[in-house]
């Protein structure tokens, strides 16, 4: 498995790579006005639900940093006339699954219920997201659980890489911070802060929903517009400043008494809206995104056995881009595998793709497109992804030629653009022989 | 991708999002085992036109020679090197260029391999997994190479991780003659001595067609899978593959203790593990009734560790138990907990051993048994959501000594397990002289 990529790509993976399942998928507008994306699929009796708004950790305050991730953790423990005990009882015995979650530029979550449970699982939602209680037991308990976790990440190599990484490149912009927080700021948040972000990131105007299940256009506009009709129609909140990788060139290390240091490199890349999205995709696929079949895989790991998992992905954000990669290798192999890493990239830059390299990213492209989506879940966060990314309800049809069209030209002129070895931010956690900080 | 794990990628995937033991009936498999002894099991799946085609051999990192630990996960990284027909390192690429998706898993009981590809392409997949089950060939290089891969996997994994040390040894001290207790992915020093010879001799050993199951899902015909997997399988020679006899345990008769001190731990962690019987190994007919009571102790937010523990009490950030009920030997039952800031180990454990000795025996409520039960019992819908879920379900069970009629008849059981069975099964088995407690610390003088 392509272990150690973050998890907070995950969504934007699906973006990329997934499926050209001829599915159709209407566009249900509720009486009230809110819209969702639906497949209706009928042959298991079951419903998944996805939902999303945009301004996720970016809307937390910065003294208070990690309110959205604590109130992602907090909203099905005690909503309306449940307490939390009673709230996870009824999810228990209707058997729904239910989870939200906090990202850099969003607020999600999802659902997942038999379609015998239907109702009472919208009205737990309902209930999860217009009047959850915030009561002082459950704001305690979420936040010991959460600062262990802060305290284990302390001693965490990829944690710290990655803390280490986002901060440097983002000095100050609200992406620099992890969406966690910090000890101290999640010690700070108080239950008037959940309440405040809450207030602040639930509208209406930001909202994208995506269904897939065993369910009709008629019976889903009805639940959409009890579950989030009450929302307000749209809120405030300062605009979010567009930012520039800071940190160019700069290499950091953590000394830290481990037998393989943990490295992640990276540098600008291009927002989804790029016109050479799909040109950096593919050029990405053959440099390291291929799994088994990309450059630094062969290079790195086939030709040489200096790392178990090396990789690299676009990370586009709402108001940056960051082209990211990252490698385990063991101490005493630092120096060599960024020197591998960083010949391999100019020599991508200098010389482009080959011919079949361009060929085989395409086939595989578009011919793995369906495997990854192979469950109802994760249609439901494609169809939601591809409202928030704005690529339209075509976008199924279309992701192949888009694919297709891009030409050798093409991935020269965004390599030039994207593939700067000496730009390089990189931050080795470990104790990496030979090597120290540049500053 | 990258390959080619160890133990836990299935538990996670299964087990685990589908709750403990979650087998799911339901999967309507067809099932026909050819000349040579290798078994074929299909699920039709028509909503999407993909395809999972898989390989299950029925050797693990518990069938490793004495001394060779690693070599049956070694082994599965050498297998996508080459043979006469396909140039080494080129299977993944071939696969990738007909848009499919591959990688392999070894755990403890089986080692596995599978393709995820457009339904028409499953013809060429199939004969390129038969091609490798008797026709690998192993350069010097690929092992050099390989070796120092998987001792970089074995970083990653373990030696970077302390919580992943402490693992291995609770493992270790669980298990003092079954080979359980040695990690799949190997002890560093024996995975620096693997050859060339001994990936050899155990590929030789156990990679044949009545060692192995396919096990196919997707937008297919039965009687075409079948078909096809007689022209590329069906032409393979048995092997005389050795039966799959372990060391087993001596009775436990004294607790153990493993304590982890480190300084690169910051948040103390406290778990205990428990010898326990699975549904195809020691009294198996507790098996299906202590996932149950695994779920009524530890399993969520309504479990009983959970309200004592973190509720109540507010000495834990978190506590729960788990239990895998499939393997070919005596499992593990868990009990975890991780203590609030400022709370002792000692603290900690004081309250765990009483609410356990609370729950043995006041037992749970009926109400709490039945969501327990739903929970189950939905899961097995669920399961079915996921076209890449019944094979792997499948995989590890045909290994793991069930039969596709145990898979199948779970939710069945399920049903008629009773609250006797449950607390007779948590009693049977959550008894302190048969256990393993581990600590994890962070060192002298560092943050609490």
């Amino acid at each position: 498995m392509r272990t150690m990529v973050p998890a907070f790509i995950l969504a934007w993976v699906l973006v990329l790579a997934p499926t050209a399942r001829a599915t159709e998928i209407q566009s249900v507008r509720s009486p009230g006005g809110i819209t969702a994306w639906l497949v209706q699929e009928s042959s298991i009796p079951l419903l998944s639900f996805s939902f999303s708004f945009t301004g996720g950790a970016v809307l937390d305050e910065p003294s208070r940093k990690g309110t959205g991730n604590m109130v992602s953790g907090l909203l099905d423990e005690g909503a309306g006339p449940h307490d939390s005990l009673a709230f996870q009882t009824r999810l228990e015995e209707l058997a729904v699954r239910m989870s939200f979650s906090a990202n850099r530029d969003s607020f999600s979550g999802s659902m997942r219920t038999l379609t015998a449970n239907r109702d009472a699982a919208f009205e737990l939602l309902r209930l999860a997201l217009n009047e959850p209680h915030f009561e002082r037991e459950a704001v305690e308990r979420i936040r010991r659980q959460i600062i262990t976790g802060l305290i284990e990440d302390r001693e965490d190599p990829g944690a710290i890489a990655g803390r280490l990484w986002f901060k440097t490149a983002f000095p100050d912009h609200p992406y620099g911070p992890s969406s966690k927080g910090n000890i101290e700021s999640v010690k700070a948040i108080t239950a008037d802060d959940l309440r405040a972000f809450l207030a602040k990131a639930l509208a209406r105007d930001r909202l994208t929903i995506g269904v897939v299940g065993d369910i009709s256009e008629a019976e889903l506009g009805p639940l959409l517009d009890k579950t989030f009709g009450a929302l307000p129609a749209s809120t405030a909140f300062a605009p979010v400043a567009e930012v520039e990788l800071k940190g160019a060139g700069v290499l950091k290390v953590v000394e830290k008494a481990i037998p393989q240091s943990r490295v992640i490199f990276g540098g600008p890349g291009l927002k989804r809206d790029d016109p050479d999205w799909y040109a950096a995709y593919v050029l990405n696929y053959v440099l390291g995104g291929g799994g088994f079949s990309s450059r630094l895989y062969a290079e790195v790991r086939e030709k040489r056995g200096l790392a178990y998992s090396v990789y690299s992905y676009l990370y586009p954000l709402d108001h940056a881009a960051i082209y990211m990669g990252g490698v385990g290798t063991k101490n005493q192999s630092v120096v060599e595998v960024l020197e591998v890493i960083k010949e391999l990239i100019a020599r991508t830059r200098e010389h482009g793709l080959t011919v079949a390299e361009l060929a085989n990213a395409k086939t595989y492209l578009n011919g793995s497109f369906p495997l990854r989506l192979t469950s109802s879940g994760r249609i439901a966060r494609l169809l939601r992804v591809i409202q928030q990314e704005n690529l339209g309800i075509d976008y199924l049809d279309r992701r192949a030629g888009l694919i297709n069209a891009v030409t050798l030209a093409d991935t020269a002129r965004v390599a030039k653009r994207l593939l700067q070895p000496e730009k390089l931010l990189i931050v080795v956690v470990g104790k990496p022989a030979d090597l120290v900080s540049s500053e | 991708m990258i390959s080619r794990i160890s133990s836990f990628a299935i538990f996670l995937t299964a087990a685990a999002l589908f709750g403990p033991a979650a087998n799911a009936a339901l999967f309507h498999p067809i099932t026909h085992t050819l000349a040579n002894g290798m078994q074929v099991v299909v699920i039709e799946d028509h909503r999407a036109p993909v395809v999972a085609h898989m390989v299950w051999y029925k050797v693990g990192a518990a069938d490793e020679p004495p001394g060779k630990s690693g070599i049956a996960h070694f082994l599965e990284h050498l297998l996508f090197k080459g043979t006469p027909k396909v140039p080494s390192g080129e299977f993944s690429k071939i696969v990738a260029r007909n848009g499919g998706r591959d990688n392999a898993f070894t755990s403890y009981d089986y080692t596995g391999y599978y393709q995820n590809v457009a339904k028409d392409k499953l013809d060429l997949v199939m004969g390129l997994e038969a091609d490798r089950m008797t026709n690998l060939v192993l350069t010097e290089q690929d092992v050099v190479t390989e070796r120092a891969v998987i001792l970089e996997e074995r970083r990653s994994r373990t030696d970077n991780n302390p919580s992943a040390q402490l693992r291995e040894a609770m493992y270790a001290a669980q298990y003092l003659a079954h080979p359980y207790g040695i990690p799949v992915i190997g002890w560093k020093h024996e995975m620096e001595k693997l050859s060339l010879a001994d990936a050899l001799a155990f590929y030789r050993r156990y990679y044949a067609p009545n060692n192995a199951i396919l096990v196919v899902a997707g937008d297919v015909e039965a009687a075409a899978v079948i078909a096809m997997a007689k022209k590329h399988f069906g032409v393979l020679a048995r092997a005389d593959t050795p039966p799959r006899r372990r060391a087993q345990e001596p009775p436990q008769l004294a607790e153990r203790r493993v304590i982890f001190r480190d300084g690169r731990v910051s948040q103390a962690d406290w778990r205990r593990s428990y010898l326990a019987p699975t549904r195809s190994s020691g009294e198996s007919r507790h098996a299906i009734p202590l996932s149950m009571f695994a779920d009524l102790l530890g399993g969520g937010t309504t479990s009983t560790l959970y309200r004592s523990m973190v509720v109540a009490d507010k000495l834990a950030a978190n506590a729960g138990a788990y239990y895998r009920a499939t393997s070919l030997d005596p499992n593990r039952f868990v009990l975890y907990a991780t203590p609030s800031p400022g709370v002792s180990l000692e603290t900690l454990e004081g309250a765990m051993d009483k609410a356990i000795a609370e729950a043995l025996k006041n037992g749970f409520t009926a109400k709490a048994l039945e969501r327990t039960r739903t929970g189950l019992l939905a899961a097995s819908v669920y399961a079915r959501d996921n076209l890449f879920t019944s094979p792997r379900i499948f995989g590890d069970a045909l290994t793991s000594g069930l039969t596709v009629e145990q898979v199948e008849s779970w939710p069945d059981q399920v049903r008629a397990v009773t609250m006797e069975q449950v607390m007779a099964a948590g009693r049977a088995v959550l008894v302190r002289r048969r256990s393993v407690t581990g600590l994890l610390l962070p060192a002298k003088g560092l943050a609490k």
